[in-house]
């Protein structure tokens, strides 16, 4: 089997990578969603921390 | 009274499980990389193209452990919330909260990858069959739960509110596992049952265990780094969180 057969997936490779493709994308989101949030979250506590000494 | 002997109830306190779910992080994230790597490789170079489907059937290694995992989420989920209703511990609603957008991205995905392997093995994208649209009906469970506890103010109430719905909504997964036993659909029967075993080569089952495990362990990410989130968004523990958030960077 070469390359370009294996990106055919024997022409079903629309739905094949449609369906993983969309899965990989979705949770690298979620991963770097929950990132952000995370900053998001510590951020804030800075800013509380610095209201109360200010 | 105190029959914990090992002290496991210490971790019931937000404040003393978030380190732990933030040293567990790592031991769960390496054997996800590593297993959906195996899987990927089992599932492409490994299991035989199919003689009927041709090999538009390995969307199956990601469907059937999205769909498994979207099941398996809600039970956990449910079963959080209803600790968390009965026994009013705060931790249990938080997990409860922290699993519902990671069980609601595994329906997705499950309705999203059998839509793209319907189309060309059924000729639709969809229909209203009793196994697709029980799924369906989870993925808004799912959302219904986000949606009430985003939309009340008081954290406390947010959690009672959306832990009952959770609760409720539980009914739903045995229909979902059920459905293609109890309706004539569309859909294909267990891909593995008690009774019945497998009736797939053994390569291409596991292939989908692989990626069933990948997953699982995925989640465990997600839903630890979600409900760390959550610990520290909490006002409650806002003085907790400054000091630890100083330490941490």
């Amino acid at each position: 089997m070469t390359w370009t057969e294996f990106w055919n997936m024997g022409g079903y490779a629309p739905y094949v990578w449609g369906s993983y493709g969309v899965t990989a994308l979705l949770l690298a989101a979620e991963v770097a969603q929950l990132l952000s949030r995370k900053r998001a979250a510590h951020r804030r506590l800075r800013e509380i921390g610095k209201m109360e000494v200010g | 009274m105190r029959a914990d002997r090992f002290g496991w109830s210490r971790y019931a306190a937000p404040t003393n499980f978030y380190p732990l779910a933030g040293r567990l992080i790592p031991w769960f994230a390496a054997p996800a990389i590593v297993l959906t790597l195996v899987g990927l490789y089992l599932g492409f170079f490994v299991a035989p193209t199919d003689f009927r489907q041709g090999e538009a059937y390995r969307i199956i290694f990601i469907h059937v452990p999205a769909a498994w995992m979207s099941m398996w989420i809600y039970v956990c989920m449910a079963v959080y919330a209803g600790v968390g209703l009965v026994f009013n511990t705060r931790l249990s609603s938080m997990m409860a909260g922290a699993l519902a957008p990671t069980g609601a991205l595994f329906t997705f995905l499950a309705l999203w990858t059998g839509s793209l392997w319907g189309k060309p093995m059924w000729g639709t994208w969809w229909v209203w069959d009793a196994r697709l649209t029980s799924e369906l009906v989870l993925l808004f469970l799912y959302v219904g739960v986000m949606a009430l506890t985003a939309s009340i103010d008081d954290p406390r109430r947010a959690d009672r509110a959306s832990g009952l719905l959770a609760l409720v909504g539980v009914i739903n997964v045995p229909i979902i596992y059920f459905s293609v036993q109890w309706w004539n659909t569309l859909h294909q029967g267990a891909s593995l049952s008690p009774s019945g075993g497998s009736r797939m080569a053994t390569s291409m089952l596991m292939a989908m265990l692989v990626m069933t495990l990948a997953f699982w362990m995925y989640s465990f990410v997600a839903v630890f780094m979600r409900v760390r989130c959550i610990i520290l968004e909490r006002e409650r523990y806002v003085d907790w969180a400054r000091e630890l958030a100083g330490q941490e960077r």
